[in-house]
């Protein structure tokens, strides 16, 4: 499998790209605003484009599936998602590629919920034309695309908690019994914070301390 | 408390704070500022004899000054470490010997007047923030007397009033005239859920905690006549309807309508006018005593670790989430996580909850004891690299070393650069590559979305943390805005290449905004910086070009601005509009002449 993977990396850098669209409807979400059919259709006209389609939920399982399937059967070796923020599922979209064999970098997101339909929700059809264009700009990118590898590096096995209230105590208590170091850094003389000076607290009634 | 005093694992430093934080997730160095205590912590067996010497007497801050303390104390009894301190600005000094009884007093030889401010560094993974709250000042709300009328108090100064270990062994009285009250009103809200004076959200702990407080009063004294002064009461936790019912039943009045004023009558007892919203009529109500419910805000120093670690706050002040649902504990800063009230008001159970969900996620990042970075960081070609050292100079993670002197091309710490771009945007050589945000792949954005109608569109650069995430927050928020706008998203303003504006421009864009995070706030450091200066700069080349620089617009947006997004891309839209195509044909012709010199020479 590993080998695979690398000979697909190399071919991706030097043929021409075979890129893959994807316009997902996120149910409702994008497709009650946006011509989902409209833009995949017009995505398959842009060259390098190999397969485009659009899909009911790309980041269901057989959303996944389908486009895991693709880069096999027609030897995707780019991936444009059109769907939601890639602050949402660009991990999830980078995990697909690792698991079809492609480098994770090999991945571009269009936006289309949170910065298309949902903010252009009485404009059908501008919304659409945008849906479009972030498509195209998206594909023109993913043209650029190149496979990059992520490093390895080592991690301090401590932790720094700042604040000694109830919240920090229980952090640091957590960690620590869990066999973890902790630095637990307080501004006041003691720890305890604001919970340290109630009363009896709910529901046991007892002593906060 | 003790547990953590004692346990092995738990490196604890009190009187400190943070004051710098270097590195990135897995491996960041803090800085830590520990002030002198002048009591040896680990040799104070918490005796007291100092204490009893000490002739200087002050409120005493645990019990919000309801009693006193020494200049020479322990916080509180259970206080952890169990150990005096000295507050140095009230001591009266012991050189020459002005006092220093407390030395003499002192038979272990704790008391070390020498000590100085310490300052530590520690290397950690992880990070959890859990600087917890400050109390709402009610001095601001006139209407409600604080600093008027002694006899009404904070809810914390109840707590401290009625608290067994407080200064009146748990006896409640009024400051006035040390009287147990035979009647205590509570008003809720003060500071929260208002327009007007304190925060306009909900604080989630006062009514319960005033609920608490009634059947607490009931408990000692079952005949007092209390009265809760209320807009809504909010028990929606487990549990908390059943504890707001049995208050009820035991006779406490729930009046809806909060007071318009506090008077003070005869005996310095309290006269409050509402207007109960239930009957529909106004009451006055006279009172021994009031209890004013204080709200939650964010803890005093919040701004100053959020530049530190370059996080980002919502509008409230508390620390934003990486995710309100799906990461409600993490940081956007990997290796970052919130506990407690650090990132917004909660009680004592879901502090907890979400305290041991941190630890959790903290653990699942450093368990297997080394970590994967994100191959998103630039890399010098050598052979275009002129050794000049601006992006040495613009990094703000000092990852790029150059040896000007002897024209050694500049060369990249991958494991120090955090990708910001800044280098690559700044290099005029273009020796700098910047992986997976190159200028080909950014240009492309652009010619692609410039293609068709380009008078008809806004071009916007977007920086991934703050103003990519805002324009998502106006999405999750569903606020509309022109349909015309495209973003290009750049992880940090500072990749923005003067070349990206020019092509922009070329191509016949109307209008181009660079947005980022607003200024101290920057993901990377102080990257924005060079964005702001960029900026300038092109704008000025502009004016001298002959193209009018109002069409280039920079703005700083936040991850919670989605407002603000929305805002800004009316505005463009507008500044779009004014722009002829005559205008846009003009600018294509003078960058084309541009260009064609630029080859001359």
């Amino acid at each position: 499998m590993k080998t695979n993977v690398v000979v697909k990396e190399s071919e991706s850098i030097e043929a021409q790209p075979r890129i893959g669209v994807y316009v997902c409807h996120c149910g409702l979400n994008i497709a009650r605003i946006v011509d989902c059919e409209k833009v995949a259709e017009l995505a398959s006209y842009l060259d390098d484009v190999v397969v485009s389609k659009n899909i009911t939920y790309a980041c269901s399982e057989p959303g996944q599936q389908e486009i895991v399937d693709d880069i096999t059967d027609q030897g995707l070796d780019r991936v444009v998602v059109a769907s939601c923020s890639p602050r949402l599922h660009e991990p999830t979209f980078r995990q697909m590629l690792k698991k079809a064999g492609l480098n994770p970098y090999l991945l571009e997101m269009a936006n289309l919920r949170e910065q298309c339909s949902w903010v252009h929700m009485k404009e059908k059809d501008a919304a659409t034309e945008k849906a479009i264009d972030l498509v195209k700009m998206a594909v023109s990118r993913a043209r650029l695309l190149y496979p990059l590898i992520e490093e390895i590096l080592p991690l301090t096995k401590r932790t720094l908690v700042i604040g000694g209230g109830i919240a920090g105590i229980q952090a640091s208590l957590d960690l620590a019994d869990n066999g973890y170091d902790v630095v637990l850094v307080e501004k006041r003389p003691s720890i305890g914070g604001t919970m340290a000076q109630l009363d009896k607290t709910f529901p046991t009634m007892d002593c906060s301390i | 408390m003790t547990d953590v005093g004692r346990h092995p694992r738990i490196k604890l430093y009190t009187m400190s704070e943070i004051v710098d934080v270097k590195g990135y997730v897995g491996n960041f160095d803090v800085s830590i500022l520990k002030k002198a205590r002048y009591v040896d912590e680990t040799d104070c067996t918490a005796c007291g004899d100092c204490v009893d010497v000490c002739p200087v007497v002050r409120p005493d801050e645990f019990n919000l000054g309801l009693s006193s303390r020494k200049a020479i104390f322990m916080p509180f009894p259970q206080a952890v470490p169990s150990a005096y301190l000295i507050n140095v600005n009230e001591c009266l000094g012991h050189n020459p010997v002005v006092c220093a009884k407390c030395i003499e007093a002192c038979d272990k030889d704790c008391i070390n007047f020498h000590m100085s401010d310490e300052e530590i560094v520690e290397s950690v993974g992880s990070i959890v923030v859990a600087t917890g709250l400050s109390v709402y000042e009610p001095t601001e709300l006139d209407e409600y007397a604080y600093t008027r009328f002694e006899n009404v108090l904070t809810s914390l100064e109840f707590e401290r009033l009625i608290n067994a270990g407080g200064p009146t062994q748990g006896e409640v009285i009024r400051p006035t005239d040390r009287r147990p009250p035979k009647s205590i009103g509570f008003i809720q809200c003060v500071g929260s859920r208002s327009a007007r004076k304190g925060a306009s959200y909900c604080s989630n702990v006062c009514c319960m905690n005033t609920v608490k407080g009634t059947l607490m009063l009931k408990e000692h004294y079952p005949d007092i006549d209390i009265k809760v002064f209320y807009i809504d009461i909010r028990a929606f936790g487990k549990g908390f309807e059943d504890l707001y019912r049995r208050s009820q039943r035991l006779g406490v009045q729930y009046l809806r309508g909060l007071p318009g004023t506090v008077e003070e009558i005869a005996d310095q007892s309290l006269r409050v006018s509402i207007e109960n919203t239930v009957k529909g009529r106004l009451e006055t109500h006279e009172l021994d005593m009031l209890v004013l419910a204080l709200g939650i805000k964010p803890a005093t120093g919040t701004r100053k670790l959020q530049e530190m670690l370059g996080l980002q706050l919502t509008p409230d002040g508390f620390f934003l989430e990486a995710h309100p649902k799906l990461q409600p504990v993490d940081a956007a800063t990997r290796g970052i996580f919130y506990a407690g009230c650090a990132e917004g008001p909660k009680d004592i159970k879901e502090s907890v909850t979400q305290s041991s969900a941190a630890a959790a996620r903290a653990i699942r990042l450093m368990h297997k004891g080394e970590i994967t970075t994100e191959p998103i960081t630039s890399e010098v070609i050598p052979e275009n690299c002129t050794s000049c050292g601006k992006c040495a100079e613009v990094c703000p993670y000092n990852a790029i070393t150059v040896d000007i002197k002897n024209k050694i091309p500049a060369v990249v710490n991958s494991a120090a650069c955090a990708g910001c771009g800044t280098c690559a945007a700044e290099c005029l050589f273009d020796a700098i590559i910047m992986n997976h945000f190159t200028d080909s792949q950014i240009l492309n954005q652009v010619d692609a979305l410039l293609e068709e109608s380009p008078k008809e569109k806004i071009l916007v650069f977007a920086c991934n943390w703050c103003s990519y995430a805002g324009a998502d927050f106006a999405g999750v928020s569903r606020i509309q805005y022109p349909p015309n706008v495209r973003l290009i998203r750049t992880m940090c303003s500072g990749r923005v290449d003067e070349k990206f504006i020019w092509d922009g421009f070329g191509k016949g864009a109307p209008v181009i905004l660079v947005s980022g995070c607003h200024i101290g706030d920057c993901h990377y450091i102080d990257a924005n910086h060079w964005t702001e200066k960029r900026v300038k700069k092109v704008r000025k080349k502009m004016d001298k070009l002959g193209i009018r620089p109002e069409r280039l617009q920079l703005e700083w947006i936040s991850a919670a601005e989605g407002v603000r997004f929305a805002e800004v891309m009316q505005r463009m839209e507008t500044l779009r509009r004014e722009v002829t195509a005559e205008e846009i044909a003009e600018t294509i012709r003078i960058l084309k002449d541009r260009k064609k010199k630029k080859k001359q020479v």
